[in-house]
């Protein structure tokens, strides 16, 4: 078991340099020169030589990655010139917010999946089995925003029960509630789609092992058997689909904070993209693809923990 | 999104199926058509397919209309039996863009995923022939690319590339690779051990007759089942990135562009924008993963009862 966490925790410390590489090579194929960005296009050539010197930009390229990488350690992410502001602390702001809206979709989402999935599943080949199951395929299939903006035209324009706009202010997240429930409904329900048909297929599969044939003829009543035996083996998989579609979820957030126009870190990476601010697409990508791969190394150790069959080699 | 979709599901239909009808006698394939076609979801889906292509590709031929020249006096006309599905702000007719749009969509979706899954299926299969260290490093290469989310790599090299269509083409490409290679390589491990291979490397065969001749081709059903994901996921990549304003430039357009378009007008009731491209990458997205499935049931299938 030490052995194992030792091991994979050596691939994420691989990966996670691999991550800081691959970025730092992206910002040295960005268009544009930071140089002339800061100081403009009418600067004396003298200025643009001692700028360059300053920000060290004249140092080979991988002394700069080394100190790239040693401010990136000390949270240090550089300066967005067009927010006039320090990217960490763009990012502080942000990230709470897709937190929040991240964290509480998928709570929800998974309170919701499990049950279906057991009903599906329970209901197999019966019609609403079908009616499930063709609802999740067709908001899988549904773009984000498409999804988003119907529940906009529904629940804002026709029947006025929601903002279609989400709180704005730092501290108004809770405050205004209301303004929640489409952005995180929208993510929700994308989430759900993800997650239901492997709910599906990880509970049938259950269903035909060996200890629910023994459950069964001990005279344990169907319904135990399903909560107190199935339900707990098919919740298994759902750690790894957790941490295999954080990347997907995260994705989404980036188009429900667009459409809700929400502040988040999603919506700061869509507006950076628009205005070239470098700096800042660079930080939320590190910090993103960080958390990603933190959260597929927790899934890993979760699942190795629960399920002790896992060895992997 | 496209990670899930690529997982291989858990077989628990066919072994509840087991034992249910007598082994078929007759060609591999035949068996595989067999149980493809049994499907009924899997028909259908195939039948959607084949719709959407012969509408987009030959449905201009029939349905004349002009796509290059705009009107705006003609703007935003309800349908009528002079434009069946209306037309846009630019008085455009919305049937027609549909059609000139779906032909993109599709062929931005089917040039990505061939580049995804040849990619894919190159670093897959050297990397599990290799072993080893090179196959570790090649898939830490792998690993570290999946860690950046796919919309987030999507919007990081559609801010580098300017947007053209071969270019979103070859950035939807680079960033779907990843899933094939991974399953590939994990197949090329258990091929590598098969007697087959191994009479071939004691015949003196090269590695490289091995990878080409052996170890791709037995991978096909595979590459098959997954290039049909990613068909699908590069349609909704496609859609999204024109939402974001990252698609294709216009004259050019595709559906995703057109319902992104379509829903500027939600409050004022014009709904011949929005349903006919939002139903046709739903139906189509549907369709490609209802035969997805159905080839990697019918594969199992195969596996199962030989």
């Amino acid at each position: 078991m030490i052995a194992f966490m030792l091991r994979r925790l050596g691939q994420t410390v691989i990966v996670v340099v691999g991550v800081t590489i691959v970025t730092f090579i992206l910002l040295h194929l960005l268009p544009g020169n930071t140089v002339r960005a800061i100081l403009g296009p009418r600067a004396t050539p003298l200025a643009v030589h001692q700028l360059t010197v300053e920000l060290g930009l004249n140092k080979p390229l991988p002394v700069q990655y080394i100190v790239w990488l040693n401010n990136l350690l000390h949270f240090n992410l550089g300066y967005s010139y067009k927010l006039d502001e320090p990217v960490t602390s763009l990012l502080t702001q942000r990230m709470s917010k897709t937190f929040f809206l991240v964290g509480a979709s998928l709570v929800l989402a998974i309170l919701i999946a499990i049950p279906l999935g057991v009903l599906q599943a329970v209901r197999r080949n019966k019609p609403d089995d079908y009616v499930m199951t063709g609802l999740s395929f067709v908001f899988y299939s549904m773009p984000t925003f498409w999804l988003g903006l119907l529940l906009v035209g529904l629940f804002s324009a026709t029947l006025n029960w929601f903002p279609a706009e989400a709180p704005q202010d730092q501290s108004s997240v809770f405050s205004q509630l209301n303004g929640m429930v489409l952005p995180i409904a929208t993510l929700t329900l994308v989430t759900i789609a993800l997650f239901s048909r492997y709910m599906r297929s990880a509970v049938l599969e259950q269903t035909v092992q060996d200890y629910v044939r023994t459950a069964r003829a001990k005279g344990l009543s169907p319904g135990t058997v399903l909560f107190r035996h199935v339900l707990r083996n098919a919740l298994i998989p759902v750690i790894t689909l957790v941490g295999l579609s954080l990347g997907g979820i995260l994705s989404g957030a980036v188009v429900v904070e667009s459409i809700f126009n929400y502040p988040g870190m999603g919506l700061l990476f869509f507006q950076a993209a628009q205005d070239d601010d470098f700096p800042v697409l660079l930080g939320v990508t590190v910090v993103v693809a960080i958390a990603t791969v933190l959260g597929n190394l927790i899934a890993d150790v979760l699942y190795a923990v629960v399920d002790p069959r896992i060895r992997y080699i | 999104m496209s990670l899930i979709s690529q997982l291989p599901a858990p077989g628990a239909e066919e072994l509840l199926a087991e034992g249910g009808e007598a082994y078929r006698s007759g060609s591999i394939w035949r068996m595989i058509l067999d149980v493809f076609l049994e499907n009924r979801l899997a028909t259908v889906g195939l039948g959607v397919i084949v719709f959407m292509l012969l509408f987009c590709f030959l449905g201009p031929v029939i349905y004349h209309t002009q796509q290059i020249y705009n009107n705006p006096n003609i703007g935003d006309e309800p349908p009528s039996l002079h434009h069946l599905l209306g037309t846009d702000p630019l008085g455009y007719d919305v049937l027609g863009r549909m059609m000139l749009g779906g032909q993109s969509s599709l062929e931005i979706a089917f040039a990505a995923a061939l580049i995804a899954v040849g990619l894919g299926v190159i670093w897959g299969a050297v990397a599990g022939l290799a072993g080893g260290v090179v196959d570790a490093l090649m898939m830490r290469v792998v690993d570290t690319l999946l860690a950046f989310p796919f919309l987030f790599a999507l919007i990081l090299l559609g801010a580098i590339f300017t947007t053209s269509i071969p270019e979103l083409i070859i950035v939807i490409g680079l960033v779907a690779w990843l899933v094939p290679a991974r399953l590939v390589r994990g197949e090329t491990l258990s091929l590598r051990t098969r007697e087959y291979v191994q009479a071939v490397k004691t015949m003196g065969g090269s590695t490289r007759r091995v990878l080409l001749r052996h170890v791709i081709p037995n991978t096909v059903g595979t590459i098959v089942v997954n290039a049909t994901f990613q068909v699908a996921d590069a349609i909704i990549f496609v859609a999204t990135l024109s939402y974001l304003g990252l698609g294709v430039p216009p004259p050019a357009t595709n559906w995703g562009g057109e319902l992104a378009q379509g829903l500027n007008y939600l409050f004022d009731g014009y709904w011949w924008l929005i349903y006919p491209p939002g139903i046709a990458i739903v139906l189509t997205v549907v369709a490609f993963n209802f035969v997805g499935d159905a080839i990697r049931d019918a594969l199992e299938v195969r596996l199962q009862r030989r």
